[in-house]
């Protein structure tokens, strides 16, 4: 099964992070930003346009691309942090 | 004289911040070598005179960004006394993963915890002493807007400075450990040796650190292989990150008490629901947009421009009647009153607008509402290789193509900035209108409408393509990902638009004061002078024209290559509503002009005149904004040959056409 990632959450969904993938840069970015492994992400809408996203973490709103959304590789449902 | 360096993350009140610590006694500039904007000042530092800069809003110090590379740079050569690091208090764990890499550094550092109102209406308790025992350096809680806590945060500053620099609060898994100790062994004795020591294990470009990391590389290498091999990691940037953020959460669980109301929407939650809702979104942008647009180019900004217009021409009457009273000789007088005077008030008749919207912006920016909007129109601009951020400047363009390529800094990356500089001109501004409308009204006067829409039409699809053309060539930003804070809704501060207003005013007062005011004034000579430096009589025997001349042959093969059209788009160099003027003064009225083209060849000069170079103030702010010569030459020539090219097409493709 693929792993389930930040870009497929519904709004109003939440998860926890398990690791980052995508490009280098990309990764530092989002570490920087506070999505590390074991913070709690949560969906809260789309733009009207479909993208990107507003995710909440760490008590503030983050807007993202899906595309780079894809890179956050989340928790199945339940998942225990780190 | 003591130093200080004011940093924080974006949108920490940081700006507020720097106003109420130094007051008046500041002035703005720029980094060397780069537009990010550099604001020095003076404040009162333990009873003397210290000076206080004020660095780039950033969220980490890896140098990625321009604005990251500028703080860190200016913070490892220049060694400030102390570092004064702003937080948002409701937004603490993020805030504070700046914190813990300046305390790395070497240099004492103070946390200023703004927004302590903000955090008790949402009834939560930060407590100083505890924030202060974890982090191990001085905690203020203050509200930059009401001053509270201000005076206390310089009196700890001032014994900071005796205090020597923080030492290591974050323990990082053994492997990670061993490695940076292992690696830092390698380095010379120096203050910040184990900051260095993580940016080099991590593999970041820190080269431009001069001298910092000299000699060792080998063992430093040997030191990532085997840290790489142990961890099964790339490099160490990550683990670094996730020791930060778990130090973080813990450090905050103690200081600061949760909030009391629980999961309820924040207010700015609840206005986002209409502000950003899928059916309510769009519109409202569309017409907050509009009523900005209306404003600054509809009645009252353009009554603005005709008012500053004519305060200009009655200096410009007033000083030829002074200087003729003087026995002043004729042609000098008037090199005064139209050349200089008029060129001036040509120019300077651009600031009300210019004012007034980047009054507007400030107020949408510092409200929280510029990121919504990015948020909004991101995909739309995404294919072009920008991002939302680039609309704001894209429309100001169709007022005028000056602000909107000033206002392209709020663009994101470096990269975007500069394509975004790039597409502006091709929106057709404000001032070419003029002449689409003598042209259009004397050959297709009964489809004057869409031959205007057809104009507007082709200038954006042209920028379109050219997005599509250029992202993939000269601006290729590299993919670090688009990631955009969505502030708190907070209350924009009139006081402080203004101050934005006026800088940005400031910046192009200078521009028309040097380069624009030094064009005008030798194409008015050029304009007024014979071959044999003359006096011309008339318009037809300046050098002006005599270079139109020798241009004309070159817009035959597009149908106009006759003398006057290449006077009047030499004259829309100044400024586009020049274009006009001068047909009509040189072919000396609209019969004359019907009679000269055909409808083929008025399209096809309706075509150049939509694309071709914008007027030198323009220009000038392109060379600026750019911050290079080579690649404002390049936007200059590519609009120049866009246009040719697409006029070529016009004229020759409906000549087989049988036009």
């Amino acid at each position: 099964m693929k792993a389930r990632t930040l870009g497929q959450l519904h709004p109003g969904q939440q998860a926890v992070i398990r690791q980052l993938n995508g490009p280098e840069k990309l990764r530092h970015r989002l570490a920087d930003m506070g999505l590390t492994p074991g913070a709690q992400v949560r969906l809260k809408k789309t733009a009207p346009l479909g993208d990107p996203l507003e995710i909440e973490v760490r008590g503030y709103a983050l807007t993202l691309r899906r595309r780079d959304a894809e890179a956050v590789e989340l928790f199945a449902e339940g998942g225990a942090r780190g | 004289m003591k130093k200080a360096a004011l940093i924080g993350n974006p949108n920490s009140g940081k700006t507020t911040l720097f106003n109420r610590l130094t007051g008046s006694r500041q002035h703005t500039g720029n980094w060397a070598g780069v537009t990010v904007e550099k604001k020095e000042g003076v404040f009162t530092l333990a009873g003397e005179e210290a000076a206080l800069v004020d660095l780039p809003g950033i969220y980490s110090l890896s140098p990625d960004t321009l604005e990251e590379r500028v703080a860190l740079e200016y913070l490892w050569q220049e060694r400030p006394d102390v570092i004064l690091d702003i937080l948002d208090a409701t937004n603490l764990e993020r805030n504070l993963y700046l914190t813990l890499q300046l305390m790395e550094l070497g240099i004492p550092v103070v946390a200023a915890v703004n927004m302590a109102d903000e955090l008790k209406s949402q009834g939560r308790i930060l407590t100083e002493a505890v924030l202060e025992q974890q982090l191990g350096i001085p905690v203020v809680l203050i509200s930059a807007k009401t001053g509270e806590g201000v005076e206390r945060l310089t009196e700890r500053m001032a014994r900071a400075l005796s205090a020597g620099a923080p030492g290591d609060r974050v323990r990082y898994d053994p492997a990670t450990q061993t490695a940076l100790e292992r690696t830092a062994s390698t380095l010379p004795e120096q203050p910040g040796r184990r900051f260095l020591a993580a940016k080099l294990l991590a593999g970041e470009e820190i080269s431009f650190l001069t001298g910092a990391a000299a000699g060792g590389e080998v063992t430093r290498r040997q030191i990532r292989q085997a840290y790489q091999t142990q961890t099964g990691q790339p490099d160490c940037y990550l683990a670094l990150a996730d020791a930060r953020y778990r130090w973080i959460e813990k450090a905050v669980r103690k200081a600061l008490s949760r909030p009391a109301a629980g999961d309820a929407p924040s207010p700015s939650d609840r206005i986002d629901r209409v502000v950003t809702s899928r059916v309510l979104a769009i519109p409202l942008f569309l017409a907050l947009m509009a009523g900005m647009f209306a404003l600054t180019f509809g009645p009252v900004g353009s009554s603005l421009k005709g008012m500053m217009e004519a305060l200009f021409f009655r200096l410009g009457e007033w000083a030829a009647r002074l200087l003729a009273g003087l026995n002043t000789p004729a042609w000098a007088v008037d090199l005064i009153e139209e050349g200089i005077l008029g060129g001036i008030g040509g120019v300077l008749a651009f600031l009300p607008q210019i004012g007034m919207l980047f009054f507007f912006l400030s107020l949408l920016e510092d409200s929280g509402y510029m990121a919504r909007a990015a948020f909004l129109m991101d995909r739309l601009f995404r294919r072009f290789g920008l991002s939302g951020k680039s609309f704001i400047p894209m429309l100001m363009g169709f007022g005028c193509t000056t602000p909107g390529v000033m206002a392209a800094r709020t663009a994101g990356s470096r990269a975007e900035q500069r394509l975004t500089v790039m597409l502006v001109p091709f929106l057709s501004c404000g001032a070419r209108l003029p002449i689409y409308l003598l042209m259009a009204g004397i050959f297709l006067p009964r489809h004057a409408g869409a031959v205007l829409l057809g104009l507007y039409g082709l200038g954006m699809a042209v920028a379109v393509l050219s997005g599509l053309f250029l992202k993939n060539t000269l601006f290729r930003s590299t993919r670090a990902g688009y990631l955009l804070e969505l502030p708190p809704y907070r209350w924009p501060s009139v006081g402080f638009a203004l101050l934005s207003a006026w800088d940005r005013c400031k910046g192009f007062l200078y521009k028309a004061a040097t380069v624009i005011f030094a064009m005008n004034t030798v194409i008015w000579v050029l304009q007024h002078l014979t071959p044999a430096l003359a006096p011309a009589a008339a318009e037809e025997e300046s050098l002006f024209c005599l270079i139109g001349s020798a241009l004309a042959p070159l817009f035959e093969p597009l149908g106009f290559g006759f003398w006057q059209a290449a006077a009047a788009l030499l004259a829309g160099l100044i400024a586009k509503e020049g274009v006009a003027a001068t047909m009509l003064v040189l072919f000396g009225g609209q019969a004359a002009i019907a009679a000269a083209f055909t409808p083929l060849s008025a399209l096809s000069f309706l075509v150049f005149c939509a694309l071709y170079t914008p007027c030198v103030a323009a220009v000038a702010t392109i060379r600026k904004e750019m911050g290079s010569t080579a690649l404002a030459a390049f936007s200059l020539c590519y609009q120049t040959l866009t246009a040719y090219g697409m006029a070529f097409l016009v004229y020759q493709g409906g000549r087989l056409l049988g036009f």
